[in-house]
């Protein structure tokens, strides 16, 4: 039997074959992958896991893909890190940085998903990925189809940075920009998905795709030594990472890996694009959708598709959500880089705010082994903080003029 | 023929107004509503269109002048 029993839907349950379907026929509601979990308690018993390679594809039984991963076999495996200054700062014992500015090859956590996404693509029999994305995700999709050989597009709104346009184009896909205002965009890549026999990965893939985001689960767990952390900050974007890091959890704990799972987990987006958030804090199961004005861009969806899901997850979990200000986001990027090294972009500054907000409301607690997922590097945002970093010292080439700046035993 | 999938929003005014009726009176489109939930102040519907692709898009348009929020069935796909 295949450990991949069906697409089922998350509303009406009815069930799908495993192809490149995403929206239940009936009720229109999106799908997802159901397992045979007996049948992969069988096949990976947790030696074979822990002998498996350094990278996610050492939970491949829990990945949605037939045969073994062809497409980003180095994604995955990134440091679990015990932040004890910054742990310390806040008041935890026991804080760990989840560094995914580090994950391979395009340096943020979308380098999972697509990893996932273009190896069931390819099982799937498709010749070109594509995507819509201002930022993280095209890279990631540009670079693996280079890597893979694959025809690629990707389709950006007509106003995006020139810095950003560049990040793709040096991997030569399609890139197509799309005039119009950002619903138009939206509305018209949706269509394009619908026509071609393309893989749009978190369109006609996404039940595949989003199952990727499992291994930020998956991995903590291994890293904290078989254990499930007690709470996690998640950043949202569509909500879709959140909902699976619960479910990972949980599908640990229905093949015996864990004996039960009673993690909190908890929801952190910019106030300048905060629809789950803001439902969330009001009580609501439900959100309304915003148009975005924050400098987090990476998690700026106005509209998210797995929103409801997101809220539906934190609720069971018994976690929280917060919002943070612009503010608040730079302030977060340069306490992480100043006491951990760890140079995040703008979602991560979301992350330690949000925890931040989190440890002082009491909602997460000293003694909680707690862990944030830090999902994009630094170097991808600098202009989020260029304005708030101060310049360097300027001295003539002089060891009078330094020691004058620095006094005697160098300190400034 | 073309089928399209949108998940609409109304805003409180346009609540009690027939408007998915509305919209295959005035454009040569058939509505099949798969999904809704409409409450006191609130109400969005997962609908498919069936037509000619101008003729949906002409409804679409129409759809906006009304003051309703269309967005595809899969919402934000940009990312
Ligand atoms: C760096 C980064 N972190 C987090 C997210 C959130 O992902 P999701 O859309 O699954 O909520 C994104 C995605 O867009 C991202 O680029
Ligand atoms: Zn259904």
């Amino acid at each position: 039997m295949a450990k991949m029993k069906a697409l089922i839907c998350r509303e009406c349950g009815k069930e799908y074959p495993t192809e490149a379907l995403h929206v239940c026929e009936l009720c229109f509601g999106p799908l997802e992958v159901k397992y045979n979990y007996d049948e992969i308690k069988e096949a990976m018993p947790r030696a074979s896991v822990e002998a498996g390679p350094k990278s996610l594809w050492r939970y491949k039984e829990l990945l949605p893909i037939e045969g073994g991963p062809t497409v980003g076999l180095h994604a995955g495996m990134t440091p679990l890190v015990h932040a004890k200054n910054l742990g310390s700062f806040l008041g935890l014992d026991e804080l760990y940085i989840k560094n995914d500015c580090v994950n391979q090859p395009t340096l943020s956590f979308k380098d999972r998903v697509v990893a996932v996404a273009l190896t069931r693509a390819r099982e799937l029999g498709y010749e070109t990925a594509a995507c819509a994305s201002t930022g993280n995700l095209a890279n990631s999709v540009a670079a693996h189809a280079a890597q893979a050989g694959m025809q690629c597009y990707v389709f950006i709104p007509g106003d995006l940075e020139a810095a950003k346009v560049l990040g793709n184009l040096i991997y030569r896909p399609k890139v197509v920009e799309i005039e119009g205002n950002y619903d138009d965009v939206n509305r018209l890549c949706s269509e394009i998905a619908g026509e071609r026999r393309w893989a749009f990965v978190n369109v006609n893939i996404r039940p595949y795709y989003a199952e990727g985001s499992k291994t930020l689960a998956f991995e903590v767990v291994e890293q904290l030594g078989w254990r499930a952390p007690d709470q996690v900050v998640v950043p949202m974007a569509s909500g879709s990472l959140l909902t699976k890091i619960w479910k990972g959890l949980n599908e640990f704990k229905k093949i015996g890996f864990l004996k039960d799972v009673s993690t909190k987990v908890n929801g952190a987006q910019a106030e300048g694009c905060s629809p789950i958030a803001t439902a969330f804090k009001a009580g609501r199961d439900f959100f309304k959708p915003v148009k975005p004005n924050t400098i987090a861009k990476s998690l700026a969806i106005g509209n998210p598709a797995d929103g409801y899901y997101a809220l539906k997850t934190t609720m069971e979990s018994g976690g929280a959500m917060e919002a943070v200000t612009d503010d608040e986001v730079i302030e977060g990027i340069k306490l992480l880089a100043q006491t951990e090294g760890i140079f995040a972009e703008t979602a991560g500054g979301v992350t330690i705010s949000t925890l931040r907000k989190l440890v002082k409301q009491g909602a997460i607690k000293k003694h909680d082994v707690t862990v944030a997922y830090i999902t994009g590097n630094g170097l991808k945002t600098q202009e989020a903080v260029v304005d708030s970093v101060g310049r360097p010292f300027r001295i003539p080439p002089s060891l009078v003029k330094f020691e004058q700046t620095f006094g005697q035993q160098g300190a400034a | 023929m073309t089928k399209l999938r949108f998940h609409i929003r109304f805003p409180e005014e346009k609540i009690p107004e027939p408007v998915i009726y509305q919209i295959g009176h005035e454009y040569q489109v058939v509505t099949s509503i798969r999904r809704a939930d409409v409450r006191a102040t609130t109400g969005w519907m997962d609908v498919e269109f069936s037509g000619e692709t101008e003729e949906i898009e002409r409804a679409i348009a129409g759809l906006r002048n009304k003051g309703v929020l269309v967005d595809p069935i899969e919402l934000n796909v940009v990312e």
